[in-house]
């Protein structure tokens, strides 16, 4: 699936996209993932094997331990398979420092929370920079950024609301507005609306609904079947493997 | 991430914890303070000692009886029977002989009951010659000082110090007046300038007579050539040590004596009593400021438990701040930042303390207390370092948690 990137009105000048005719975004080959608390393993993920191509729009869904959060976890680069390979854009990401991982999570990747996972000693603006901060934006450009992608999800009147300030719909829809502020081609977000009511997670919807028309690649986490809807695609994950999908219209496996 | 901004989020992180910061910052502030306030004291005392032994003459060298080495076999007749002698001082006095040597006084010294009408009083008397007093560094406040005349002479008169003067004369002038030393009657020609009292000796408490008149008229005794001390002085602090060198051949060869080590004089620079001096106080700083040290490096452990504190309380952060691209290096020079401001205000305030009490102090406890420009430096050089040093474990630990661990944890 190719990208335009043309769609997207705030940031057109900065853009990440790979080669639509390079490899897929996200190629995982037979990933496990084996959690260890004392002399107790867990299994989360026992050989995952999926791809994911550029702008596609994928859910996942499962039943609660299925593995869904270990997967975005490996997929955003926050964590490591203990075994199999994952490739990010080709590269495999085994083969990576941390500090070249930091980089891939500033500049291609944008994650969105269940819990938001906004600083709250910072006003919404603020919270919204750190990306760009990281990614060495000067001041005043950091600023003008931030305050646009505040203006896209709808929040230019509580820029300098903290967190303890806003609403849940209207923190989730901060740290939307910090997942696409640094325009990654890449957005992964882990049941975004999970905490929301259902016109603030509409709200939520509709703003990642927009960023996969500009040419994201989209992987979404989920386990209410409306919400995956949305999406192109959707893999379903029990017990840590991928299973077939049976009947794509009536949700998953509970 | 630049370093303003690094600063900026280890500024902001101080800030949002103001108690917290505040209590650590104290301890540093006391350590620094306590720091520059016994090193000050130490530096006043030792101040005081060299100022007040300076002030004993210049260039001064002190040739006294009995040997300056303990080892070299027996010592010749210390404090008794004198080895030293008038005909010493003279040889010592040619300048074919020592060049270096400006000035010598011989001295001889006992202590004696003086008496002027009906006020008598118990001081020291000093036989000596008119070079004592540009040696001894004195001046004369009244009157005049003695001459070569009274010594050929065997003149029957004193000059008084002041403290001496005033006892026995009250406010009266002393100059012409008689005192009696040992049923002898001497005439006061003149009162010194007073100069302060200097460790054990009273330099403003004695009466001075020619040499000649101490040894046949006052003193007596079967030894009348012997002295007590000859103090030397030499053309410059530049020919002291050459000085010294004159004095040690000649009074060797005067004496006898082949083997310097079983000399049977001694002699002492000023620079040497000084230095006897104030190596006890140096003793007792050094004491005192490791004391201090120690508070300091209370402060510092301060430090480190509260970064350490600060880590674990913001693992969330810490995490959120690397899946948001934070490296480890940017992640350990934030806390490195928190570490160090908080070490650097503490040494400010600390100085800015320390400051206060040596303007303070001094009032209370009439020590001097001297802060050197260094000492102030080196003082929040040592407390930046404190933050950095301690800053360090806890920096790298938060540099080195795994992202999603941080984020996970609640
Ligand atoms: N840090 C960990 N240590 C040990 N076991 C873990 C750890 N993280 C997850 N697990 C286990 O791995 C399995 C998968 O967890 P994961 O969080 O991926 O589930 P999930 O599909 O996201 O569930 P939910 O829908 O409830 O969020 C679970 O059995 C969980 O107990
Ligand atoms: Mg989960």
């Amino acid at each position: 699936m190719t990208a335009e990137h043309a769609v997207l009105p705030a940031e057109g000048t900065r853009s990440h996209t790979w080669d639509a005719a390079g490899p897929p975004v996200i190629e995982l080959d037979g990933v496990t993932k084996t959690y260890r608390t004392g002399t107790l393993e867990v299994d989360a993920l026992r050989g995952v094997s999926l791809t994911i191509d550029e702008g596609e729009y994928v859910a996942v869904m499962g039943p609660s331990g299925s593995g869904k959060s270990t997967l975005m976890h490996i997929l955003g680069c926050l964590d490591v398979p203990s075994g199999g390979v994952y490739r990010l854009a080709g590269e495999d990401v085994s083969t990576l420092d941390e500090t070249r991982l930091a980089e891939i999570r500033n500049q291609r990747i944008g994650f969105v929370f269940q819990q938001f996972n906004l600083l709250p000693t910072l006003t919404a603006w603020r919270n919204v920079e750190l990306p760009l901060v990281y990614a060495g934006v000067e001041r005043h450009e950091r600023r003008e950024r931030a305050l646009a992608a505040l203006d896209r999800v709808g929040l230019s009147d509580r820029v300098e609301h903290r967190p303890g300030e806003l609403s849940g719909g209207q923190q989730q829809r901060v740290a939307t507005a910090r997942a696409l502020v640094t325009d990654p081609a890449l957005i992964l977000a882990d049941e975004p609306t999970g905490n929301l009511d259902s016109s603030s997670a509409a709200d939520v919807l509709g703003l990642i609904d927009e960023l996969h028309r500009a040419g994201r690649t989209i992987v979404l986490i989920t386990h209410e079947p409306d919400v995956a809807a949305a999406a192109q695609r959707t893999e379903r994950i029990r017990d840590g493997r991928i299973v077939p999908v049976t009947d794509p219209g009536t949700g998953g496996h509970r | 991430m630049n370093t303003v901004e690094t600063f900026r989020t280890g500024l902001e992180a101080v800030r949002a914890h103001r108690l917290r910061s505040g209590l650590t910052v104290l301890g540093i502030t006391i350590g620094i303070a306590a720091v520059i306030l016994t090193v000050g004291l130490g530096e006043g005392a030792q101040q005081q000692v060299a100022a007040q032994i300076s002030s004993l003459g210049a260039n001064l060298l002190i040739v006294t009886p009995g040997s300056s080495t303990s080892t070299a076999g027996i010592r010749g007749g210390f404090g008794s029977a004198s080895t030293l002698t008038v005909a010493d001082a003279t040889a010592l006095a040619s300048p074919t002989v020592a060049p270096d040597i400006a000035a010598v006084a011989p001295t001889v010294s006992r202590s004696e009951t003086l008496t002027a009408g009906t006020a008598n009083w118990t001081t020291t008397v000093v036989g000596t010659n008119p070079s004592w007093l540009s040696v001894r560094a004195r001046t004369v406040s009244e009157g005049r000082f003695l001459t070569q005349a009274d010594l050929t002479q065997h003149a029957a008169v004193c000059v008084l110090a002041p403290t001496t003067a005033q006892e026995l004369f009250g406010g009266r002038d002393p100059v012409g007046q008689t005192v009696d030393v040992a049923a002898v009657p001497l005439t006061v020609v003149g009162v010194l300038t007073p100069v302060g009292a200097s460790g054990s000796s009273n330099q403003d408490d004695q009466a001075v007579v020619p040499l000649t008149t101490a040894a046949t008229r006052i003193f007596g005794g079967a030894n009348r050539d012997a002295v007590n001390q000859i103090l030397l002085e030499a053309t410059s602090t530049q020919t002291l040590s050459a000085a010294y060198q004159e004095a040690n051949d000649e009074l060797l060869a005067l004496h006898g004596i082949t083997a310097p080590a079983s000399a049977d004089f001694s002699i002492e620079s000023q620079q040497s009593l000084i230095s006897t001096a104030t190596s006890v106080d140096r003793t007792l700083t050094v004491l005192l400021a490791g004391i201090a040290g120690i508070s300091l490096l209370v402060g510092g452990i301060g430090v480190m438990n509260i970064m350490l504190v600060s880590v674990t309380e913001r693992v969330r952060e810490i995490g959120l701040r690397k899946a948001l691209g934070a490296t480890p290096r940017v992640i350990r020079r934030q806390f490195l930042v928190e570490a160090s401001v908080l070490g650097l205000v503490g040494g400010v305030l600390g100085v800015g303390l320390g400051l206060v009490g040596a303007v303070a102090l001094p009032h209370l406890v009439h020590d001097p207390i001297a802060i050197s420009g260094a000492a102030t430096a080196g003082s929040i050089a040592v407390a930046i370092a404190i933050g950095v040093v301690f800053g360090v474990y806890p920096a790298s630990r938060a540099a080195h948690l795994a992202p999603i661990d941080a984020l996970r944890s609640e």
